[in-house]
């Protein structure tokens, strides 16, 4: 593969000029160039355009219904596209769809498990699809199981697993091929904390292997936790691009104040907080001051005769840049 | 935990370079998806057994020999030959196609909705056209075991005399085709549930059993309703296994009608449900 000559390139360039303007296109896993896609009068993506560069863990933060997954479809080839260019690897995902996919990993965001299969069924018989030889498939799946965590369920139904084992399975299923590129669409939606962090420990890892991972997420604790770089999508359009501390950096202070007085009385108390911090959001149940020190606005607040039921102070989050750019939050 | 070289199970280069993985997805993904298929089955694998293995012992007991007594009680035959040489090789056409109207409707509806199992091999190599003719060669080869079995019991009753008589088992299986392949292509066009499988089992199975000339010669029955036999691919079966399985005398332009009708049936159904299966999976 030539891959320690290639590789020793792509480290000198990134190690000279990190955010360089021009890469080539040996880097790009991913470019997508007016990417449009319609149902009729509904426009769910809107001509966007990003690229992907090998190696790199890149997001699509957006609240449901902003067209991330349907993203990943046309990514994945599963979906044609209404206009504009995308190049996955080098190929037209919709002309070559087949050949795009033997490069990809897939974890839809709905689980779509074999469960008449037992576990390891479930990988060998993936496998399958790709034209994989049970003697690669069988060491693989044991190794896969291994990574999963899932080796003391090998033999269990697919219906005794919890949503988190059901998700690393289905992770561990999309990396039967050894991809190049992983599309993983909302990998934590619907499970408890830990599993979730279980979950990002074992993608952290993929990373560090030099797999390219594309998430989607509506959780921005998440792109915060997986995502060298994002893009915030809304209503099919993106709003923002950068790393998330580029992004916070940008589009919000250091830290934020968190008041609460009370349903009735957040409106009321709004215009007395005016100047005290350098943007206020005021939410249906607590009213946020953006600014660099927030202990100190909040003695401000003190000060100016104001007290709160409780008071939180936290840093920025892309939380708040999404309220920022969209005024209105991530998860409703 | 032990810790695992992610490193290597990630990019280890045992997997072979995706052109290839392609190449060999384009070439045998329908067989791909038809081996998932065919062990997913395995899950009903004792009502398959036992369909096989209960359906001909049953029929066989009870309309050969029991409605078959009645029948040659006055040293009537029908055809020619003994009520169980004639309706045996019917029977067997008519429980295999039966089995069709099963493998090929509800399995499709919880592929595309209920399970989501076809979803999983759309986002492989294998294309929708592959994953449809996949799971209709897999339900094949259980029709083709099936009707094997059939006519090995045929053989033990004594229900069949002529050498060709294995030809049975080839056209009971192209007749569940003839018929399942169409239904496939209809139940990937359903959208909410499965009530209209109710209606094809009760308005379109049911009179097609009963009015494809399966227990009496279709010829018996009145001319406005021997119609339902002219386009049921159970009666085209029927005759073509009552042909190889005691030489029923059937012109030779009627044979070759019977084969066209149940292989047009079979392509155009195949080609149609790939067409849906491929809008569905893609849209």
């Amino acid at each position: 593969m030539g891959g320690g000559q290639a590789n020793a390139t792509r480290q000198e360039s990134v190690s000279c000029a990190p955010y360089a303007a021009v890469v080539t296109s040996e880097e790009l896993v991913i470019r997508a160039r007016g990417l449009t896609k319609a149902y009729g009068d509904f426009v769910a993506v809107d001509g966007i355009d990003f690229d992907v560069r090998r190696g790199e863990s890149f997001g699509l933060l957006g609240p449901n219904g902003a067209g991330k997954s349907t993203t990943m479809r046309m990514i994945g080839g599963t979906l044609g596209r209404t206009a504009g260019e995308l190049s996955v690897v080098g190929l037209d995902p919709e002309t070559q769809g087949p050949q795009v996919r033997a490069h990809l990993g897939v974890v839809p965001q709905q689980d779509n498990l074999d469960d008449d299969l037992k576990v390891r069924e479930n990988l060998i018989m993936y496998g399958r699809y790709f034209g994989l030889p049970r003697s690669y498939l069988v060491p693989k799946s044991a190794e896969l199981l291994e990574f999963a965590q899932l080796t003391d369920k090998a033999s269990a139904r697919v219906d005794d697993l919890s949503g988190g084992m059901k998700r690393r399975l289905t992770i561990a299923r999309g990396l039967v091929n050894e991809p190049e590129v992983l599309l993983l669409d909302e990998p934590t939606t619907g499970l408890d904390p830990q599993a979730r962090h279980t979950l990002w420990d074992r993608l952290f890892r993929l990373k560090e292997a030099g797999v390219t991972l594309i998430v989607t997420t509506h959780f921005m604790d998440e792109a915060e936790q997986l995502c060298d770089r994002l893009i915030v999508i809304d209503k099919g359009t993106i709003m923002a691009e950068g790393s998330p501390a580029q992004l916070i950096r940008q589009y919000s202070t250091r830290e934020v104040l968190e008041l609460r007085f009370g349903s009735q009385r957040n409106a009321q108390v709004v215009a007395q907080l005016e100047g005290l911090a350098e943007r206020i959001e005021v939410l249906p149940d607590r009213i946020l001051l953006y600014s660099a020190d927030g202990e100190a606005t909040l003695e401000r607040v003190s000060g100016a005769g104001l007290h709160p039921v409780t008071s939180l102070v936290r840093r920025s989050s892309l939380e708040d840049v999404f309220l920022r750019l969209t005024g209105r939050t991530l998860v409703d | 935990m032990t810790d695992i070289d992610v490193s290597r199970l990630a990019a280890s280069g045992r997997a072979g370079e995706p052109t290839e993985l392609a190449g060999r997805a384009r070439r045998f993904g329908v067989w791909y998806y038809a081996e998932t298929s065919l062990r997913s089955m395995r899950a009903y694998l004792w009502t398959v057994v036992a369909v096989g293995v209960g359906q001909p012992l049953f029929y066989l007991v009870a309309l050969g020999v029991g409605l078959g007594a009645l029948v040659s009680a006055n040293g009537q035959t029908v055809d020619g030959v003994s009520y169980l040489v004639f309706v045996a090789p019917a029977v067997m056409v008519a429980t295999i196609v039966a089995a069709a109207s099963g493998e090929l409707t509800y399995p499709v509806m919880a592929g595309f909705r209920w399970r989501r199992t076809y979803y999983g091999p759309a986002a492989t190599p294998v294309t929708p056209a592959q994953i449809s003719l996949g799971h209709l060669l897999a339900v094949t080869l259980r029709f083709v075991a099936q009707a094997i079995v059939f006519w090995l019991f045929m053989l033990a009753f004594g229900a069949t005399s002529s050498p060709w008589s294995w030809l049975t088992v080839p056209i009971a299986a192209l007749s569940a085709v003839a018929f399942g392949a169409p239904l496939q292509a209809y139940a990937a066009t359903l959208k909410r549930d499965g009530m209209a499988f109710n209606f094809v089992q009760r308005f379109i199975v049911m009179p097609m059993m009963l009015f494809s000339g399966t227990y009496f010669p279709l010829s018996t029955m009145p001319t406005y309703l021997q119609w339902i036999g002219w386009i049921s691919p159970v009666w085209h079966g029927t005759q073509l296994a009552r042909w190889a399985s005691y030489g029923l005398r059937e012109p030779a332009w009627l044979v070759v009608v019977h084969v066209l009708v149940l292989v047009t049936m079979a392509v155009v159904g195949a080609a149609l449900s790939c067409r849906f299966y491929t809008r569905r999976l893609t849209r």
